[in-house]
């Protein structure tokens, strides 16, 4: 089930990735329409990550492209945003939570020229809107995990970029962190931004998105998230996982064994 | 004057050391210091062979592509070998160096070098090589020129670069989605530790200058999270590490450069149970 849209913001067309000659995203072929707050979903290893980066340039295609804004991605690389991975970095880098914000601004500005007051003031709102404001002067090792993550948001925000792409934003991280994470995500898809975010938890998946990519190697389906996450494209995505955990359930259901325990 | 001499190219050595070894240390590249320095040996000895020291420009920026060559090998063998990064770094350095031991060996008749100096080099020496005019105005070393220029060389590097750098550390794959070319970073960095290698060889030998290269930024990397008082700190541990090795030496009557390098690590040592000790 993949549903393509007229005009659309994200057009991945034919792609290939490998590593090693091994392909870890297989012919994948999709569009994504303006303002959606999409989820990526799929098995450890399915290339999830693998596919973000790829419509990033950050690695080599084998075949296919991505165009973003109907545009080939150097045209418009300052209306893009990235949040890695939290683990990706080393946070003992020696640096406080306000540089890291400022290092937002660096696209927009480029390398060599002055971080004027205005930058500070876009890094301080990005801080602000995170709840990390009153941390600006903290240094970065010093941090809580779910702290790390919404300083890594809010180095996003500094961009003021229309289209992000997260990588695991909530993994790891504390309900509040994740509260905060939801609320700034609905904040700007009101604002008719495009987000994309690397998720894993399938519970939360249909409450949070509007739209669905179900992935694994191969693209399993891609739409609104009523009509995908469905238990037959959930079985395809999940393979013999999903089906053997759902076999033990009602195994463990019809001899009254109270699976939690 | 001679003391002054030799105190202010060993704090020049440790300058240029501290300043890049800081961010081979952000960005867990140490001993690939380590490795530049060990396999600019072989683009020495072709460098002397041509003339006595590597005064000429041309001959020190030749020597340095061998580190260049170094990382290059480095990062081929771990990226389309898929050998692991300490070995690739083993296997590289250790061939480079071993070339350039055989070089000294085979032309020593032709050139002043032997493998002592090639090791520990010549520092004591230093105030005797001076730059003098037509006019008989005596310029002081050398060496202090050469090192001088390359310390503001890359002082300027750092202020052009700095957000460049701090950032391709920190973060490459964020960088690369900015559109920053993250390889350019990478080669820049490697050939201004090559150059540097090259140029303090003279006077400190290949090996002290990882001392160098790794004692004064470990130092200000205990004391300091944040980045440009890390790089200030390193420094002054640098300077500190060459004025007291010189007195050091002296009071010894040993090897100047054994003990400014000695110095470094008694100067990390006294970081790390100050840091202990304010810890507890």
């Amino acid at each position: 089930m993949i549903q393509h849209v007229d005009n659309p913001i994200i057009e991945v067309h034919d792609l290939t990735v490998s590593y090693d000659k091994k392909p870890v995203l297989w012919n994948v072929d999709f569009t994504i329409p303006g303002g959606a707050l999409v989820g990526i979903i799929g098995p450890n290893g399915a290339g999830k990550s693998t596919l973000i980066k790829a419509i990033m340039g950050l690695l080599p295609l084998s075949s296919g492209y991505a165009h973003l804004f109907g545009e080939k991605l150097d045209n418009v690389r300052k209306r893009i945003s990235y949040v890695p991975q939290r683990e990706s970095v080393d946070w003992d880098f020696p640096a406080s939570v306000m540089d890291i914000a400022l290092m937002g601004r660096y696209g927009q500005r480029g390398l060599f020229k002055r971080i004027t007051a205005e930058d500070r003031s876009i890094a301080r709102q990005a801080l602000e809107q995170v709840h990390m404001l009153e941390f600006a002067n903290r240094q970065i090792g010093q941090l809580s995990g779910g702290q790390q993550q919404r300083v890594f948001l809010a180095r996003a925000l500094a961009q003021q970029a229309d289209l992000y792409f997260m990588d695991e934003p909530f993994a790891g991280v504390d309900a509040a962190t994740e509260g905060a994470i939801i609320e700034l995500l609905k904040e700007l898809k009101a604002q008719g931004k495009t987000i994309l975010v690397v998720h894993h938890d399938l519970q939360s998946a249909a409450e949070y998105f509007d739209w669905i990519l179900l992935l694994n190697t191969r693209l399993v389906a891609s739409g609104p998230t009523a009509e995908t996450l469905t238990p037959t494209l959930l079985q395809e995505t999940y393979g013999g996982k999903l089906s053997l955990l759902a076999q033990v359930g009602e195994i463990a259901s019809s001899k009254g064994v109270n699976i939690r325990e | 004057m001679d003391a002054f001499w030799i105190i202010l190219t060993g704090a020049l050595v440790a300058l240029n050391g501290a300043l890049l070894g800081s961010f081979l240390l952000l960005r867990r590249m140490s001993l690939v210091g380590d490795a530049i320095s060990h396999a600019v040996l072989p683009g020495i000895v072709v460098a002397y062979l041509f003339t006595a020291s590597l005064t000429s420009p041309f001959l020190l920026l030749g020597a340095a592509l061998t580190g260049l060559a170094a990382t290059w090998i480095i990062e081929t063998l771990n990226q389309k070998a898929k050998l692991q990064h300490d070995a690739a770094i083993g296997l590289t350095f250790t061939l480079l160096f071993a070339i350039g031991v055989i070089l000294v060996a085979s032309y020593t008749g032709q050139i002043d070098l032997d493998m002592d100096c090639v090791l520990y080099g010549e520092i004591a020496y230093v105030p005797l090589d001076t730059i003098t005019l037509a006019s008989g105005l005596d310029l002081g070393p050398k060496q202090v020129w050469t090192l001088g220029s390359l310390f503001i060389g890359l002082l300027g590097l750092l202020l052009v670069g700095y957000r460049g750098l701090s950032l391709t550390t920190f973060d490459a794959g964020y960088a690369a989605a900015l559109g920053i070319n993250t390889s350019f970073w990478h080669y820049a960095l490697m050939a201004a530790v090559s150059l540097s290698t090259v140029a303090a060889f003279e006077s400190v030998g290949a090996i002290l200058v990882v001392a160098f290269l790794v004692g004064p930024a470990a130092t200000a990397f205990l004391l300091t999270r944040d980045l440009k008082w890390m790089l200030v700190i390193a420094s002054l541990a640098g300077i500190l590490s060459a004025i007291t090795g010189y007195y050091l030496a002296l009071w010894l009557d040993g090897s100047i450069s054994g003990a400014m390098a000695v110095m470094t690590g008694v100067i990390f040592a006294v970081a790390f149970v100050w840091q202990m000790w304010r810890g507890r």
